[in-house]
């Protein structure tokens, strides 16, 4: 089965947002009360080694492992609508304590209260899909 | 000591970061990019919302990976859990500490309060907002920024993409209303 590698990624995922303490509620507090580096150490960790790895893969014109030049597709040019959904975005991060990863990571760890919040998001997302147009953009 | 030991105790910020830029890129390697929350549009795709918005509308297949890599998560928290917890609780900062127990929440060993993250406290006013209406914030938020916190904050800008730059900032700017001025008020119903 060639997707397994997919679930393997997502398992390893799950246990780096469980051990960085990334999925936890008190962790996102005392990062929006700016009162610990830990938070803001492990994305810029992420960021700098980010940064690095994408400028090597276009540098050196790499390949991904069917063969295929990795690209970067840029996202279209806007103000409002990521201030704007990033804002409500946010809104719900520090509610709920956990972005889209972590809610599955936190079901997965025995909070079935979370299984609400992942019907609550998508029924969000659906709602988006409905009045995208009428609203800014 | 032995691996799983070492492994269970809460890991540094440098080891976690660097852990994560290396899930990026894994998911590069396989010609995919990282995004979670574009799973809650698969979803919607997939139980037929394409009848009811355009939005919805579109191969729902070629996402099943990033379902797959949902799947993992799921299974990766629990495992987590069973196999690697460690046994004190969360270094909080000793002002963060504080700070919640004025909202009347006290920490546990948890990675999330228990006395918050339970059925009990969705069926009340507060549980519902908590819960409801931030996790409708997060779905719709994220979709109409375009991406989440991998899909931005780790993706986006580690391509230097102004926009996600732009959406992080909105990120701090909802968590901070939300932690300074709303989190006062909600914690008193």
């Amino acid at each position: 089965m060639k997707n397994i590698k997919y679930i393997i990624a997502g398992i390893l995922f799950g246990i780096i947002m469980s051990k960085s303490e990334a999925v936890s509620w008190y962790r996102i507090q005392e990062m929006f009360r700016f009162q610990s580096f830990h938070m803001y150490g492990i994305i810029g960790t992420a960021v700098t080694l980010g940064v690095i790895m994408v400028a090597l893969i276009k540098k050196f014109k790499l390949k991904d492992s069917t063969g295929t030049p990795i690209t970067f597709a840029p996202k279209e040019k806007s103000l409002w609508k990521y201030l704007i959904g990033g804002t409500i975005f946010g809104l719900g991060w520090a509610l709920t304590g956990a972005c889209p990863g972590p809610m599955a990571v936190l079901l997965g760890q025995g909070f079935t209260v979370m299984a609400v919040v992942i019907a609550s998001a998508t029924f969000g997302t659906f709602f988006y899909g409905l009045v995208k147009d009428k609203l800014p953009n | 000591m032995n691996i799983i030991e070492i492994i269970s105790q809460p890991w540094p910020w440098y080891v976690s970061g660097a852990m994560i830029a290396l899930i990026m890129g894994i998911l590069l390697y396989y010609g995919k990019s990282f995004g979670f929350s574009s799973n809650l549009r698969t979803l919607c795709a997939a139980c037929g919302a394409g009848k009811k918005a355009s939005f919805f509308d579109f191969d729902w297949k070629a996402q099943k990976w990033n379902l797959l890599f949902a799947l993992g998560a799921l299974i990766g928290g629990f495992l987590s859990e069973q196999f690697l917890k460690s046994p004190e609780p969360v270094a909080l900062s000793a002002a963060t500490v504080a700070d919640l127990a004025a909202l009347g929440i006290m920490q546990d060993g948890e990675l999330v309060p228990t006395s918050l993250f339970n059925w009990e406290v969705l069926f009340s006013l507060k549980g519902f907002i908590l819960f409801v209406v931030g996790g409708f914030a997060v779905g719709f938020g994220s979709r109409y920024a375009g991406g989440c916190t991998s899909g931005h904050a780790i993706s986006g800008l580690s391509n230097l993409q102004l926009p996600s730059l732009i959406a992080v900032v909105g990120f701090f700017i909802g968590g901070l209303i939300m932690t300074h001025l709303l989190y006062p008020l909600i914690f008193q119903l």
